[in-house]
């Protein structure tokens, strides 16, 4: 009875624990597909392995050599219908959750945009030892372990890092992906709800990892215009120079803001790290790289 | 130019307390051990019997007690992380800095994977399977030898990195560019990647050996179809190490190159791939897994078939079931990094392969389940390892299920709910099944069986603890909380980390209680006797011989006609009782002699790991000569083997009187 | 249900698989340990190979494989390479019919030949480092020089093998074990000349062209 138990436990207290600005907690459309997806693929399975678990324990009690009514079968090791069983139930089960898996993966592909009649914001995010970049490349403002964002809009992200590799991941909004020098990743994601959400580093970097969490600023669109605009009136300038500074080794960095960013920034930070990725040479930086010259 | 490279005083951490009252604990500890047994004169008994054996059985025992030892290692490695982790929330830092928390977690998981795990599945292997097989020894015992010592290299290299310098900082799987010389300069990094090619080189040669061994000397008879089923998983798993050590060993290479030579596999600039060491480490890694797991399969296999009294249920669907397991785990790698990336065509793809690799194990399940259905379960320890393993791992199973959903990956990877899902497979699985491994096979070892009571404390010790220390792990992990952390901010998380520290400290209980175990079993070793050679009632040919038994195993390898070979003998012999038995006329045997060779050319590789770790070139030549010296010592020697007398063997025979025997 | 008979005289006529005939005689359980390091060791190349193909393009901004490459001079090695296996395959001849000093004259020759193989290696190594064209100065150099220089340490291995060999052979003669240690050498030289054919054409052969 203890693994039954325990089963619900799990489920109950995944159910309860996930009332605190998790996965379970989803603010966007993908965050929310994303728990849809795991609560049924756990559904689907669970439909095997606890009738599997009450039959080991049953079939254990019951064949226990102190239990004299227990048929004992001492030549019972084949059985052409169970092994037809015993090979189905998993193979069917991995057919019904594999289906589920393939479709998904190309549905909620992180590169795939959301259809949606708003148009998207762009932002472009680096990561450094240890904090996160945030550059609004359309506004041409830039922020620091702070995102705010128009609810109910896309957001497409394109992402890098200064050196090591970590991962870009806000829990309530949706999935993760890593960001690695040199190269562009993309991810594109979308907050339904108002609110402040927690987004941090899914990939251990270093000394000042635990420190490299972020907010999320989830704000109504005309609040972003107004944010947008206050920004630009103050704060220090984003160029190389002071892109460098900001890349120094530094650990638990309060927010703040650049109010102007210099033109083609991003660009120059993916191939400053890597003197060897020009076009030409890897065809996924070949995409990443013409495609930004085709959004300017 | 400095005579010893980089080491200087300053290596020595004197100024961190903990780290000062580990290392001087461990020293002091094996200061004593090795003092005790100087002083007892057992050294050259040791030296005869032990260090220079090539006799699988010894070797096998030496596998495993080091693998005990550093148990203790990498679970108190655990217990500190668990207890930093449930003090240091909100504005608390904990008692562990960064820079140490951040080494402790590298090295729980290299220890743990690389020390801990593997030589336990390679000990039982060692010890089971050329009796199992009816045979003598394995293919190549000398190897054997080197292969041991070599691991026990690679162990004392990670274990002065606690005292002389420090260890990784990059977590076990060390990822450039952060494992790379530009993030991390000093000496961790080296210690990691030089004493794991050194093991690794070992764990090569073990995989060779058995896999000639099972393929090419099994005894008389023994077709494949009618080899007991754990030499079956040792075969897929030995097939395996032959496949992607080399892996390892060449990406680990790569990384050393970068490292030393300033070459560009893995950095940031002049073209460096670091997403190519995520491929390779993998390819390694997810078969490493399914290596260590496998004989585990098999040791339920075993146990649970001698326990129910019955054979295993669906042999082939078994032999087929892991041999797809031993295909399929090196088709699933991208798995462990679907967010890096990677186009939906490629995740879609191994997404769905890894859910297939479902498929043969839960096949494995419903075989063992059938095994004990009609049987007459005899409620063992091992058995109850078997069973706390089949309702645990199965739940395992289930979330190794959802993360092989790309999109439910994407949310949960790297996180607690991670770390939480490979626990939930890798203790119930390899853990307990070594745990029911060494339980069932001590008598034969050993001569006398276990201490049941304290078995059974320990069972439940680990099966409660277990389920304490990382149920929480999932609902923090899904409440957002990554892998890795020295601190937080999100107290609501603290309450569930707590609770894991709590099972930590249960688990703690159950190993207290195993060590216990040996103990008292020791102590009351005369009550505990095994005097037949088959205390359990066995089906294989291991229980056919005397515990423990003679360094030559058989005296006559046994002609063998179907499966479960030693269950059909004691059925014939009880049909044929009454009659004499045949006279035999027994013939001396060749035994390979026992050589310093492992044990020498293994301290010339610490040497040469130490000597490379801290650029001290001339002493890393001088290792390496020394270990070239050391193969031509033995390449030249006189006699290679030793004769065992018929009249020893005989002598033997009739001194132990073994049932069954001819 | 199969019942195991403990019976010690096997009928001889009874057909006896292969699986089921018992221990293989030891000089095929060594041959077959043998190959099966060999396999091994094959993987391991193959990760560079891998290496090599995945940064075959990262040039840095340096000189790439057209530029580099002296493909006359890979010839040469070629040559020398395959016709010192045809060497080997004579010293395994005269081992097997046990002649002293055909197996010292072949192994010699066998000597000679590699050793002028890592000779010309060596050399290019020495010119393209000379020229700017290192290991540290890209990707692509760094997986050139690794896949190509681990051949060449297993050769150098290889030829210190056959000069520990020859001293068997000569203090020793040719005992079971010599025989053996022979056979394992026989087959490393051959399986080295078989990943150099695969390594010309990947590295030198398909490299130039991209």
């Amino acid at each position: 009875m203890r693994p039954l138990a325990l089963a619900v436990v799990l489920i109950g207290t995944v159910a309860l624990g996930g009332c605190s600005g998790g996965v379970f907690d989803p603010k966007g459309p993908i965050a929310d597909a994303e728990r849809l997806l795991m609560l049924n693929a756990t559904g689907i399975m669970l439909a095997i392995v606890i009738p599997t678990i009450l039959a080991t324990l049953g079939t254990a009690y019951w064949f226990r050599s102190s239990n004299t009514r227990a048929n004992y079968l001492p030549d019972f090791d084949y059985s052409g219908r169970l092994e037809l069983l015993v090979w189905s139930i998993p193979i069917m089960t991995v057919i019904l959750v594999g289906g589920v898996a393939w479709v998904s993966a190309y549905d909620l592909d992180p590169p795939k945009a959301i259809a949606s009649t708003v148009k998207p914001v762009r932002i472009q995010v680096v990561s450094l030892n240890w904090k996160w970049l945030f550059i609004y490349p359309e506004e041409q403002i830039a922020t620091v372990n702070q995102l705010t964002v128009p609810v109910g809009t896309p957001i497409n992200f394109e992402l890098t890092s200064s050196g090591v590799m970590n991962s870009f991941f806000v829990p309530q909004l949706g999935g993760q992906i890593y960001t690695m020098a040199g190269m562009v990743t993309r991810i594109n994601l979308q907050a339904d709800q108002t609110g402040r959400f927690r987004g941090m580093s899914a990939n251990y970097s270093g000394a000042g990892f635990s420190d490299m969490y972020f907010t999320v600023n989830a704000v109504p669109t005309e609040e972003f215009s107004r944010w947008v605009a206050a920004t630009r009136t103050t704060g220090p300038v984003l160029d190389a120079q002071s892109y460098a500074d900001l890349a120094k080794p530094s650990q638990a960095v309060a927010p703040f803001s650049y109010r102007i960013v210099a033109p083609d920034l991003f660009s120059g930070i993916l191939s400053g790290s890597s003197t060897a990725m020009q076009a030409g040479d890897d065809p996924r930086c070949v995409g990443s790289l013409a495609s930004q010259r085709a959004e300017k | 130019m400095n005579l010893l490279g980089k080491l200087t005083w300053s290596a020595i951490p004197f100024d961190q307390p903990i780290i000062m009252g580990a290392s001087g604990g461990m020293i002091l500890g094996i200061a004593s051990v090795v003092g005790w047994v100087a002083l007892k004169g057992y050294v050259p008994y040791l030296w005869r019997e032990w260090l220079t054996s090539v006799d699988h059985k010894r070797i096998g025992v030496m596998y495993i007690v080091l693998a005990l030892l550093m148990l203790l290692r990498g679970f108190s490695d655990a217990v500190m992380m668990r207890a930093q982790q449930a003090v240091a929330a909100g504005g608390a830092q904990g008692y562990l800095p960064p820079e140490h928390f951040d080494q402790i977690f590298s090295a729980h998981g290299t220890i743990m994977i690389f020390f801990v795990a593997m030589p336990l599945v390679i000990g039982l292997m060692n010890f089971v399977v050329p009796l199992q097989l009816g045979i003598r020894d394995v293919a190549f015992p000398t190897l054997n030898s080197i292969s041991l010592w070599l691991t026990a290299s690679g162990i004392l290299l990670i274990n002065i990195s606690l005292f002389v310098g420090e260890f990784a900082r990059t977590g076990w799987v060390a990822y450039p560019p952060l494992s790379g010389l530009q993030f991390s300069p000093g000496v961790g990094v080296d210690y990691y990647l030089w004493s794991l090619q050194i093991s690794g080189v070992g764990t090569l040669l073990t995989g060779i050996n058995f896999v000639t061994t099972i393929l090419k000397t099994r005894a008389p008879g023994m077709g494949y179809m009618r080899m007991p089923v754990f030499c079956w998983t040792a075969l897929a798993s030995n097939l395996m190490i032959i496949a992607v050590f080399p892996i390892l060993t060449a990406t680990f290479a790569m990384l050393l190159l970068d490292r030393y030579l300033g070459f560009h596999f893995f950095t940031v600039d002049a073209g460096g791939n670091a997403m190519m060491y995520v491929n390779l480490f993998w390819m390694w890694g997810h078969p490493e897994v399914y290596i260590l797991v496998l004989p585990a399969f098999g040791v339920f296999s075993e146990v649970s078939a001698t326990f129910s009294g019955k054979p295993l249920f669906g042999y082939r669907s078994m032999v087929a079931a892991t041999m797809v397991i031993c295909v399929l785990s090196c088709m699933v790698w991208l798995h462990h990094f679907f967010t890096m990336g990677a186009s939906a065509n490629v995740n879609a793809v191994f997404g769905i392969a890894s859910m297939i690799i479902g498929v043969p194990t839960g096949v494995k399940i419903f075989n063992w389940l059938f095994t004990m259905y009609g049987g007459r379960l005899r409620f063992t320890v091992p058995v109850l390892w078997t069973i706390g393993f089949m309702v645990t791992f199965v739940l395992g199973g289930l979330t190794g299920v959802l993360l092989a959903v790309p999109p439910v990956d994407w949310q949960v990877h790297n996180s607690l709910f991670l770390v939480a899902h490979f626990h939930h497979v890798i203790i119930p699985g390899v853990i307990f099944g070594v745990f029911a491994g060494y339980m069932y096979w001590f008598p034969k070892a050993f001569g006398f069986k276990l201490d049941e009571s304290w078995g059974r404390r320990a069972f439940w010790c680990w099966f409660i603890g277990f389920h304490l220390a990382f149920m929480p792990l999932y609902v923090v992990g899904l409440m957002g909380m990554t892998r890795r952390l020295q601190h937080y901010d999100v107290v609501s998380w603290q309450p569930w980390l707590i609770a894991a520290a709590a099972g930590t400290a249960i688990i703690f209980a159950g190993v207290v209680c195993q060590i216990v175990q040996f103990v008292v079993s020791i102590r009351h070793r005369e009550e505990l006797r095994d005097v037949t050679g088959d205390p359990w009632n066995g089906r294989t040919l291991e229980w056919s011989t005397t515990s423990p038994p003679p360094a030559w195993n058989f005296a006559f390898l046994p002609h063998v006609t179907g499966r479960d070979a030693y269950w059909s003998k004691k059925a014939l012999a009880r049909v044929t009782q009454g009659q004499p038995p045949e006279a035999r006329e027994y013939k001396p045997i060749e035994v390979p002699k026992n050589t310093p060779t492992g044990f020498v050319n293994a301290f010339f590789a610490v040497v040469t790991g130490f000597a490379l770790i801290w650029h001290i070139w001339w002493m890393a030549a001088l290792g390496l000569v020394g270990a070239f010296v050391t193969f031509l010592a033995f390449a030249f020697r006189e006699r290679e083997e030793d004769e065992i007398s018929a009249e020893t063997l005989a002598q033997f025979d009739r001194a132990h009187a073994v049932e069954g025997a001819p | 249900m199969n019942v195991a008979v403990a019976i010690h005289d096997v009928k001889q006529d009874a057909f006896v698989p292969a699986s089921e005939a018992g221990p293989a005689p030891k000089r095929i359980v060594v041959g077959f340990g043998f190959w099966i390091f060999l396999l091994s060791d094959i993987v391991m190349f193959s990760v560079l190979f891998a290496a090599y193909a995945v940064l075959a393009r990262a040039t840095a901004g340096g000189p790439t494989g057209a530029q580099l490459f002296n493909q006359v001079n890979v010839a040469i090695q070629t040559a020398f390479l395959l016709v010192s296996s045809y060497t080997c395959g004579m010293m395994s001849l005269a081992i097997s019919t046990r002649q002293r000093l055909n197996t010292y004259t072949f192994a010699f020759i066998t000597f000679v030949l590699g050793a002028a193989f890592l000779y010309l290696e060596v050399h290019e190594f020495a010119s393209m480092i000379a020229r700017g064209a290192g290991p540290q100065r890209s990707a692509f150099l760094s997986a050139f020089f690794t896949v190509v220089g681990c051949h060449g340490l297993h050769v150098t291995a290889g030829l210190l093998w056959l000069v520990v060999m020859m001293a068997q052979v000569a203090i020793k003669g040719f005992r079971p074990a010599v025989d053996r240690r022979l056979l394992c050498f026989a087959l490393f030289w051959h399986a080295l000349d078989i990943i150099w054919v695969w390594l010309f054409t990947a590295v030198y052969l398909i490299g130039a062209r991209l």
